[in-house]
């Protein structure tokens, strides 16, 4: 008798024919989300209470403010982390709601270049205050 | 016929004609419990955060460049439209840090009862109108 083909996996052919699938990198983005975050947590307030004492301040109490050890190096991790979880977080906005191909890719592909320079510009910005 | 699932929503009725599956009502027949409205707003605020990312940005880049540009960022942000844009992103930012707090319990684990899903909801939006509040009260007092 002959065998009946079996499939072992929960993908129909059409779908692994197409290649369509899991790319096998969503408990890491998942993870990333969460590490983010709880950095984020000390991470906003610290900033929150910083801001707060730079109402109205000229630029070189802010110079002389980012110039501590303490205010670099803790901007720098603000920025690192608010920038990837920014990433990472409207990469599933538009994964949701973006259902054409080449708009979701490009629109993914912009948010993370975007992302990055902003970062970037920050960071360059925090070096330059503060050293 | 777009996509081969599709085929599954076809079915034949009494008179043996193909017709479409009925589908599930969608968003607008609900009404909205807390919860709905605190996961929706959690992601809206999370954009709005990004968006609000460009002030800081502009604030910093301004600071490291010149004293003119950093004046005219420290101008914009005393205006009506800069205060209110302010405003907004302290109130967008307390509210996705509280939500956010209460996603991080659900991941542990945490306040998945019924009482403590709403006990958290109702807490959430008092912890940021509080919080807001004191931020601009201080923020006031420190100007």
């Amino acid at each position: 008798m002959a065998k009946t083909p079996q499939l072992d996996v929960m993908r129909s052919p059409l779908g692994r024919a197409r290649g369509l699938g899991s790319a096998r990198a969503g408990a890491h983005h998942w993870w990333m989300v969460r590490l983010t975050s709880l950095a984020l947590v000390p991470l906003t307030l610290w900033f929150l209470c910083a801001m707060v004492r730079m109402v109205g301040a000229t630029r070189d109490d802010v110079a002389s403010w980012m110039a501590g050890p303490l205010p670099i190096v803790l901007m720098i991790a603000l920025v690192i982390a608010t920038f990837h979880h920014m990433q990472a977080g409207l990469q599933v906005v538009i994964e949701d709601y973006i259902d054409t191909d080449w708009l979701r890719l490009g629109s993914i592909l912009l948010v993370k270049g975007l992302s990055l320079l902003l970062a970037l510009a920050c960071i360059v910005s925090v070096l330059r205050l503060g050293l | 016929m777009r996509d081969v699932r599709d085929a599954l929503f076809v079915a034949r009725n009494s008179d043996d004609k193909l017709i479409s599956r009925p589908l599930s009502p969608h968003l607008q027949v609900y009404r909205w419990p807390l919860s709905m409205a605190l996961s929706i707003s959690h992601r809206v605020t999370g954009v709005g955060l990004a968006i609000g990312t460009l002030l800081m940005t502009w604030w910093l880049v301004a600071a490291a460049v010149s004293d003119d540009a950093f004046a005219q960022v420290q101008w914009f942000l005393g205006t009506p439209l800069g205060i209110l844009l302010l405003l907004g992103w302290s109130a967008a930012l307390f509210f996705h840090f509280f939500t956010g707090l209460r996603h991080l319990a659900w991941d542990a684990g945490y306040g998945f009862d019924k009482p403590w899903y709403e006990r958290s909801g109702w807490a959430v939006i008092a912890a940021t109108i509080v919080a807001t509040l004191l931020l601009w009260i201080i923020g006031f007092a420190v100007w």
